[in-house]
This record gives structure tokens, C-alpha cells and sequence, in this order.
């Protein structure tokens, strides 16, 4: 209770008093490159290859010829839209991200960089996590669809290479009763992760007391936390709006 | 000048400073000296706004900080410059952009009044030809110019400095020393460095607070510090070989 009330006082400071609107917007810029840009590469393999696996995993499954082949593709698209891209992706991002984001404000505040910024009378807490949070909740939803396409086209890729379905049964199943909802529900859970994983992750950095050692269990923590509550934000997001 | 009204300060059951008064006054190089862990530091932070000490009053200039709206807080932390331990100078940014960047943030100067104060303030400290590495480049002693630059680069009045000598070799120190006491001359600013470094004290200490377990036990100049009788001075003095040697030759 006391971390919560202290993570919403950190959140309370972001807004108070802050600098002037454009040092945000070329700091956010620079945020928005290390978020986005910056996981393209782990985002992109790792969407790629869980696509592959998912359809493998499908087919080795599907052993029933009552079952249509093409349901496949139809499993590919729900697991990935639903959950993988946003969830499993955001994951990966509060290990990448997240743990960079602690380790960079850690690092900051044990060598008194954080001070000299109070000491100057820059709000600290908004200059330097302001934009690290709206450049999360701006990158995570193209970074969402970005890998829900990668992991859909590995599916692609493997059917073509393997041949263990059509390449037409694979399109059917994909198209097969599409709920238009599935994907601004993934979005929605892509802003609330990006929110989350900044947020929590920023949050761990900035108040870690201590040397080196401290700054590697914030970047830990950060993770833990982050991953725990997108899990827990996964529950009640498809409760409340599925 | 600053001037502190019975600074206390306690973490959880610990009193860290007590009731602790004192006036540093403008152009002067002023000192809190004292052992490890007396609270020297934080007597610091708490004259810098970094910690809020639990009673007491700090004056910048007869303007009562801790009861100060947040504007004029602002204004006076616009007049402060602070050289820390470790430099504290940002990573990723050059040592040209470490010294500009209080001007961006808190200035409207134009691109070419920037540059110019930035070189103004590396040529007083002798690092103008090294506006373009980044911090891990350069030496401790390099850092710890840098972050003088830094502080006096938006024309400051006041000039805090934790430990300008931690880390670095005798020379280097002697050097820093120089340069905070010349530029506190010549910008007629009131400085306080905090320090257990002798040779600093003996070097440019004006005005010299001696903190122990967070009460202020003597104050005076380098010139009266050998004599104090204060024991607990004695003891924090005489532990240096060399300046106990130096009060014996000065007694004989």
C-alpha cells in the first residue's frame, strides 16, 4: 500500500509544475526512438517465429479429420490478435524497455544526476519520465500491430515452406468470423501496457537508493512488476470489455 | 549571503544535525568541515533545497527558501550553481552540451549567445578543447572543471561544492581548489564547499564550520584553525600527519 501511495504521488509530480511544452517534444522524439525503433529487431524475430510455432503446434494438435485444416489459420489470428501481439509483445517490451528505463534512471540517481536537476529547478520527475511515458503509450499500439503482422506472416511463411496446408485454407482461416472488436481491443491493451511498463518500470529507477548493485534489482523489479500487472490489466481489460 | 537558523534534521530515530546556525557570507570560499558521516553532507542538501530539514530556516540573500512560494524557489535555485561529488555531468551528452544545458532549459538566449557562454565558461576552466568528448573521456579532475563550468554558466550567485576533491590525485586538487576560490573572487559569489580534505581547509578556507555528530562545534579561518582548543577539532585536525607536523614546526 505504501509503494502504491508513493507510485501515485510519483505520477502527481509529473504534471506539476513542468517545463515548457517544447523541451518535452524533442525529448519525447528521442524516447519514441529508443521504444520504437529500438525493439523493432527482438519484436520482430520473436513475433516471426512464435507465428511459425503457433501454426506448427496447431497442426500437430488438429488430429481429427472432422475438424477443417483451415481452423489453423483461424487459431493463428485469435491468439495472435488477442493475445500474443499485445500481451506476450508488451511482455517483451517491460524486459527490454522497461528494464532500460530503470537502469538508465537508476544509474542517474545514485550518480546525483537526478540532483543536479533538482538543484537547476527542473522538475525532475516530469522532465526526465514525462515523455518516456507518452512515447510508451504512443509506440506500444504500431509496435502491436507490427508484431501481430510479423507473427500472422510467419504462419504464412511456414505453411508455404512446409506445405502442411494451403496457402488458401491458411487465408480462409484467417478471415473465417472476424470480429472487427479484436483489434481496437488490442490497441486498447497495447496503450494500457505502454502506460504500465513506462510507468512502473520509470517509477523502480528513480527511487533506487544505493550503488550498482541496487540499480541491476530496480531493472529486476521493474520487470517483475511490469509483468506481473499487464497480467493482471490482461484479466480485467477482457473482463470488462470483451 | 546565506545564512542558516537551526538547522535540525533526523532520519527515523537518528539526529543527523542539530539546531545547527551559521553565516556564509559573499565572496568569501566557505567551508563545513568535519569526519565522515557527521552530516556535513546533508547539512548541504538541506541549504540547497535537496533535503527538507525538519526545523530551521536557510536565507539566500534574506529570502527564507523553505517558506517561499514555488516561483521564487524556482528563482533561487536559478541562482545557485553545484559542483557534486562525482561531476553528476550527463552521459550521453557532450561536455559542451553538459555546460549549455541549463541554458536551454532555463533561458530564452539565442544558438549564438549559448555557444558563446558555453566557451566563455570551458575557457575558464581551462576545457575548451574538449567541448566535444563525452564525460566517460575525460579524467576525474576534467569532470569535476566541467561541472564548475556548468554551475557558473548561468551566471550564479551562489556556489555549492560536495566534495570537489574526492578522488582526485594532490596536484589535481590543488588546482580545483584554485579555480573554485578564483572564481568565487571573481564573481564576488558566496560559496560553500564541504570537505574533510586538510590541504583544501589550510588552502582557501575564509570562513570554516566544524560539524560533530551534526552539532556545529567551531568556526573560524585557516589562519586561527590550528589553534582551536576545541578537542574534537584537535583530534579531526591532528589525525593529518602533515598538519600536525606543520603545528609542530609552527609551535618550535
Amino acid at each position: 500500500m505504501k509503494a502504491l501511495g508513493k507510485y501515485i504521488i510519483f505520477m502527481g509530480k509529473l504534471f506539476r509544475n513542468r517545463e515548457p511544452l517544447k523541451v518535452y517534444l524533442s525529448r519525447m522524439m528521442d524516447e519514441c526512438i529508443m521504444v520504437g525503433n529500438n525493439s523493432i529487431m527482438i519484436v520482430s524475430i520473436i513475433a516471426f517465429f512464435v507465428g511459425a510455432v503457433i501454426v506448427l503446434q496447431m497442426d500437430n494438435a488438429l488430429d481429427s479429420p472432422f475438424i477443417p485444416i483451415s481452423i489453423i489459420g483461424f487459431a493463428e489470428r485469435e491468439m495472435v490478435v488477442l493475445e500474443f501481439a499485445p500481451t506476450v509483445t508488451a511482455i517483451i517490451l517491460a524486459g527490454k524497455v522497461g528494464s532500460n528505463i530503470a537502469s538508465e534512471l537508476g544509474t542517474m540517481r545514485i550518480s546525483e544526476q537526478i540532483d543536479a536537476l533538482e538543484v537547476m529547478g527542473i522538475n525532475s520527475a516530469s522532465y526526465l519520465v514525462l515523455p518516456k511515458i507518452v512515447a510508451g503509450i504512443i509506440m506500444f499500439p504500431p509496435l502491436v500491430i507490427y508484431s501481430a503482422f510479423l507473427s500472422i506472416l510467419g504462419g504464412y511463411v511456414l505453411v508455404m515452406l512446409t506445405g502442411l496446408m494451403s496457402v488458401a485454407d491458411y487465408f480462409y482461416g484467417l478471415r473465417m468470423e472476424f470480429d472487427p472488436f479484436t483489434v481496437p481491443f488490442a490497441l486498447i491493451k497495447a496503450i494500457v501496457f505502454g502506460f504500465i511498463v513506462t510507468s512502473i518500470s520509470a517509477f523502480k529507477g528513480f527511487y533506487t537508493k544505493g550503488g550498482a548493485l541496487e540499480v541491476g534489482q530496480s531493472s529486476t523489479s521493474a520487470f517483475n512488476s511490469s509483468s506481473i500487472l499487464i497480467l493482471v490489466a490482461d484479466l480485467l481489460l477482457a473482463k470488462l470489455l470483451l | 549571503m546565506i545564512q542558516i537558523e537551526n538547522i535540525s534534521k533526523s532520519f527515523g530515530d537518528k539526529d543527523v544535525l542539530k539546531n545547527v546556525s551559521a553565516k556564509f557570507e559573499k565572496g568569501k570560499t566557505n567551508m563545513i568541515i568535519g569526519a565522515s558521516g557527521t552530516g556535513k553532507s546533508v547539512l548541504l542538501k538541506c541549504i540547497v533545497g535537496l533535503i527538507q530539514p525538519d526545523e530551521g530556516k536557510v536565507l539566500f540573500d534574506g529570502r527564507d527558501f523553505y517558506e517561499s512560494n514555488i516561483d521564487t524557489q524556482k528563482q533561487i535555485r536559478r541562482e545557485v550553481g553545484m559542483l557534486f561529488q562525482g561531476g553528476a555531468l550527463f552521459d550521453s551528452k557532450t561536455v559542451e552540451e553538459n555546460v549549455r544545458f541549463p541554458l536551454d532549459m532555463l533561458t530564452n538566449m539565442s544558438a549564438s549567445e549559448k555557444k558563446e557562454r558555453v566557451f566563455f565558461c570551458l575557457k575558464r576552466v581551462g576545457l575548451e578543447n574538449a567541448a566535444d568528448r563525452k564525460p566517460a573521456e575525460i579524467s576525474g579532475g576534467m569532470q569535476k572543471r566541467v561541472g564548475i563550468a556548468r554551475a557558473i554558466v548561468m551566471n550564479s550567485q551562489y556556489l555549492f561544492c560536495d566534495e570537489p576533491n574526492s578522488g582526485l590525485d594532490p596536484q589535481t586538487s590543488l588546482m580545483i581548489d584554485n579555480l573554485i576560490q578564483e572564481i568565487t573572487h571573481e564573481y564576488n559569489l558566496t560559496t560553500i564547499v564541504v570537505s574533510h580534505d586538510m590541504n583544501s581547509v589550510m588552502e582557501i578556507g575564509e570562513y570554516i564550520m566544524y560539524i560533530h555528530q551534526g552539532h556545529k562545534v567551531w568556526e573560524g579561518n585557516n589562519k586561527e584553525i590550528l589553534d582551536a582548543k576545541s578537542p574534537e577539532l584537535q583530534e579531526f585536525l591532528f589525525a593529518n600527519n602533515l598538519v600536525r607536523k606543520f603545528k609542530e614546526e609552527k609551535s618550535r
